[in-house]
């Protein structure tokens, strides 16, 4: 087994990781949703623990526990121990252990088998990857940027949507830029972090391979996820320089190469995790959102590094086993923007706007709220 | 499901309601040393009348029911010793209403530490409450139920002195209020009426659940700073505080000692605090404080350490995290400390004491203290931290836990929140019409004996 199973007993079970520096609310989601202990991040540890020390065993139950743990890092963030950086990697670690031992949930391993057979975590068939796509440019060599759109963009409505307002802004202002269509295959930051990592290699394989045949040198991403995949585990396997959508963006903004009209309207903005507290990237997307005239951004208490994850890491955005309740992270965190007072929550990943985009209809908040992603607000004020 | 687990989901809903192997697992023990033993369930009410439903339904099965917050009391008060329904009441956390004007809050049996502390920092900045250095997921209730001591203890008294009135569920399944709330509408104080809250308090959860709690809530300055006295000799400790105290100004004060790292080794560190509205009160304050140690400094027996803004940071902070990460120290993520009251005269020999047990038993050891009230006793830590993954590590802290309880009392103080050892050995000295008392309100409170068992059993 790997090194986890010598360090996991170092959690004391203190809970801090529980919160976020305010210690003002439940700031794990897992645990925020089913609230008993067994789900928060020490309990967590300490179960992994009592299954290497042979004192529990593997269960449905065992196996819900791990796998609703998001990997969103509020953990990492505020665990006082000098371990914390490798809390996440520890869950990781052993997830990898339990599904080489082929015991997962039947969630989860549809998951990773749709992904395997199709690309994709639905079971839809590759072919249809870019439907939605027939008037958007492909990749050729020389064009700035790969525009790599994920599954989430590919195959969801919703995502779909976002993936458009991106790529018309981008012909807006005249970047050059194209897919690979259905040549893309999933990036694979879910399957690393639900332990698959043969096929994760295989992934990133691929899509580098893909990648290298095409000289590519800048991708651009819609998905965090995708982002901090091909920015922390893709150099492995090849070199070229990641973008997150709201990077360019702003970049596009800072050289005046679109004239934004006024928007006068309160907006809130979520950081999701992978952007946030794994990459860094704070700033960026607020900066879009002050640059565009009129709107005014209010915070939520949570943010930046104190974001609480919509739930939809660790590939719950189709798995969902923290949906269903009014418990879960994504309806929470819809009525804590909703006490802003903003009229529009926005967000920069395709996973967070989905997630949301259900939990305001589960809350009836569908003619107060509206969940919109950076491009779509910016593609409004830049007609 | 089992018939009595169908019967706890009726009441609280089935997704909060468990006896899954996972669960009971967890709740089998807490971060301390005390043997783990499985509880039958772990339920999570949300309501008072959840909890009365619950309590009724323990006493027609007689199982027992076991309250718990936190877990982090670390000496097994929450281990269901004899199995029976684990009692998660976090899901309980309304705060319900800060009285400002009376310097009051009315909060829910589940309300943690960290959200009191956020939600008035929030809402109410002039006010704060007496927050313990445990981490933020301790319940405010968990608190009081152990005599605990916080931040503000060296000025009011214990936490649980802090209490102004209580809502109880009685292990018959009544339910009672204590104090000015039970004739009227405001939760000011236990005063003037019989005191009957001494019944909740220091019980473990063995007489009733406290479902609601009111607590004092203090003036919080706007400024707040710490000047660290040091010296070398453990005999000098009572003095300093009593100087100290008698200045009736500080806030907090601290005495650590530890070994590590290296240059703090043989070092005492007194921490004290101080607030104010303004730099001049600060600084009056200070002043005061320094005027009183200043013959220690001239005999160079002590003198203010020169604190960088980074250990000032660490020392202000509340909770401080220094004391959880402690548990990392062997990397073994465990620690439990006996911290018995004691007069703070018997601070030197129980300072020797710690050093020789650390030496005699090959375990490291720190040392905290809280000053509680003006002097009138501290709390003193004889903590261990200990490795889980090291039997041996573990059993030779056990015997240093288990002698530091027998040398607290040798002294003349009263191991706090004590294991259910610890417990019997205090019983074994206890006045005998007092234990004999404290089992007829027992045995009168709880007939079927279906509360925390195990605990303050003679
Ligand atoms: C790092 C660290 C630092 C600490 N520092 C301090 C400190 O500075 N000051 C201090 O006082 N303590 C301190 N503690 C000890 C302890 O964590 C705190 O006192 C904490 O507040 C206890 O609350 P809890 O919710 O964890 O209680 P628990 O451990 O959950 O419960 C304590 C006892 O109360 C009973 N109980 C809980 N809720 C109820 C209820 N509603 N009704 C009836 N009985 C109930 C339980 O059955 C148990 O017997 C520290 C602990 C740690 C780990
Ligand atoms: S992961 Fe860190 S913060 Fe969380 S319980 Fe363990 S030691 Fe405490
Ligand atoms: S990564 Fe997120 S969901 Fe997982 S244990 Fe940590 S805080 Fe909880």
């Amino acid at each position: 087994m790997s090194s986890y199973t010598k360090q996991i007993h170092r959690c004391f079970r203190c809970g801090y990781c529980k919160f976020p520096s305010d210690y003002a609310e439940y700031n794990c989601p897992s645990f925020s949703r089913f609230r008993f202990e067994t789900y928060s991040t020490g309990g967590r540890l300490w179960l992994l623990w009592a299954w290497v020390k042979k004192e529990v065993e593997w269960s449905e139950n065992l196996a819900k526990i791990m796998f609703s743990c998001v990997t969103c890092k509020n953990c990492v963030e505020h665990c006082p121990m000098k371990f914390k950086d490798d809390i996440v990697d520890w869950i990781v670690s052993a997830r990898k252990d339990i599904i080489e031992k082929g015991a997962v949930l039947s969630s989860v391993r549809d998951f990773l088998n749709n992904i395997h057979k199709y690309g994709n975590p639905w079971g839809e068939a590759r072919g249809k990857r870019a439907v939605w796509a027939e008037d958007v440019k492909r990749y050729k060599p020389g064009d700035e940027f790969l525009f790599y759109v994920g599954c989430v963009g590919s195959y969801d409505e919703r995502g779909q949507r976002m993936a458009r307002s991106f790529a018309e802004l981008l012909e807006k202002a005249d970047v050059s830029y194209g897919i690979l269509g259905s040549e893309e295959e999933c990036d694979g930051n879910e399957v690393y972090v639900l332990g698959e990592m043969g096929l994760f290699q295989e992934l990133a394989r691929k899509n580098t391979g893909k990648f290298k045949e095409l000289n590519v040198k800048k991708v651009v991403t819609l998905s965090p996820h995708a982002y901090n995949v091909m920015k922390n585990k893709y150099p492995r396997y090849g070199t070229f320089e990641v973008f997150h959508y709201t990077e360019v963006l702003l970049k596009i903004i800072q050289e005046a190469k679109l004239k934004l009209s006024e928007l006068n309207v309160e907006v809130t903005y979520h950081d999701p995790c992978f952007l946030g507290r794994y990459n860094n990237i704070y700033e960026v997307p607020r900066k879009i959102l002050k640059n565009i005239p009129g709107i005014k951004l209010v915070e939520m208490d949570r943010n930046r590094e104190n974001s609480f994850c919509c739930g939809g890491g660790s590939g719950n955005f189709v798995m969902d086993l923290l949906g269903g309740s009014e418990e879960s992270p994504s309806r929470i965190r819809v009525k804590e923007a909703y006490e802003t007072g903003a009229e529009i929550l926005a967000v920069a990943c395709p996973s967070c706007l989905t997630m949301f985009e259900d939990a305001v209809k589960n809350e009836g908040l569908e003619k107060e709220l509206f969940v919109k992603d950076i491009s779509e607000l910016l593609k409004e004020v830049s007609k | 499901m089992d018939r009595v687990c169908e019967r706890l989901a009726r009441i609280v809903g089935e997704n909060y309601v468990s006896n899954m192997k996972e669960e009971l697992y967890i709740y089998s023990q807490d971060p301390g040393m005390m043997e783990p033993r499985e509880p039958d369930y772990v339920v999570m009410p949300k309501t008072t009348v959840e909890v009365q439903k619950i309590v009724k339904l323990a006493n027609e099965e007689k199982i027992p029911v076991i309250p718990v917050g936190g877990s982090l009391s670390l000496s097994g008060l929450v281990i269901p010793h004899k199995g029976g329904i684990v009692l998660d009441l976090k899901r309980m956390d309304k705060i319900i209403e800060v009285n400002e004007r009376c310097r009051y809050v009315v909060i829910e049996a589940g309300v943690t530490t960290g959200r009191l502390k956020a939600y008035l920092e929030k809402h109410y900045p002039r006010l704060r409450f007496s927050i313990p250095d445990a981490p933020p997921s301790a319940t405010v209730v968990g608190n009081i139920v152990i005599h605990g001591q916080g931040h503000l203890s060296q000025q009011y008294g214990f936490n649980s002195d802090m209490v102004t009135g209580l809502e109880v569920v009685l292990p018959t399944g009544e339910i009672c209020k204590i104090g000015s709330c039970s004739v009227s509408p405001y939760w000011f104080s236990l005063a003037p009426l019989p005191d009957i809250a001494g019944l909740f308090l220091g019980w473990f959860g063995t007489t009733g659940i406290i479902t609601k709690l009111g607590l004092r809530l203090y003036p919080r300055k706007k400024l707040r700073d710490i000047e660290v006295f040091i010296v070398e000799d453990p005999h000098l400790v009572p003095d300093v505080v009593y100087r100290v105290t008698h200045t009736e100004m500080a806030e907090d004060i601290f005495v650590n000692a530890q070994p590590y790292p290296p240059i703090f080794k043989d070092i005492i560190m007194m921490g004290i605090c101080i607030t104010g509205d303004s730099e001049e009160e600060l600084e009056f304050k200070r002043r005061m404080i320094w005027n009183v140690l200043r013959t220690y400094i001239d005999s160079k027996e002590g003198g203010f350490m020169m604190t960088t803004p980074d250990v000032k940071r660490a020392l202000l902070e509340m909770p401080i995290t220094g004391t959880t990460r402690f548990a990392d120290v062997m990397k073994g993520g465990g620690f439990e400390y006996c911290g018995p009251i004691i007069p703070v005269e018997k601070y030197p020999e129980a300072y020797k004491k710690l050093l020789e047990l650390s030496s005699e038993y090959g375990v490291t050891y720190g040392n905290t203290c809280r000053v509680i009230g003006r002097g009138h006793c501290m709390m003193f830590a004889f903590g261990y931290p200990f490795n889980r993954a090291d039997p041996d590590n573990m059993e030779r802290t056990k015997k240093a836990l288990h002698e530091s309880n027998v040398a607290s009392l040798d002294i003349g103080g009263v191991p706090w929140k004590p294991e259910v050892p610890a417990q019997k050995m205090i019983m074994a000295r206890m006045d005998k019409n007092t234990l004999e008392l404290m089992k007829r309100i027992k045995r009168f409170l709880d007939p079927n004996g279906i509360m925390n068992p195990g605990n303050w059993e003679g």
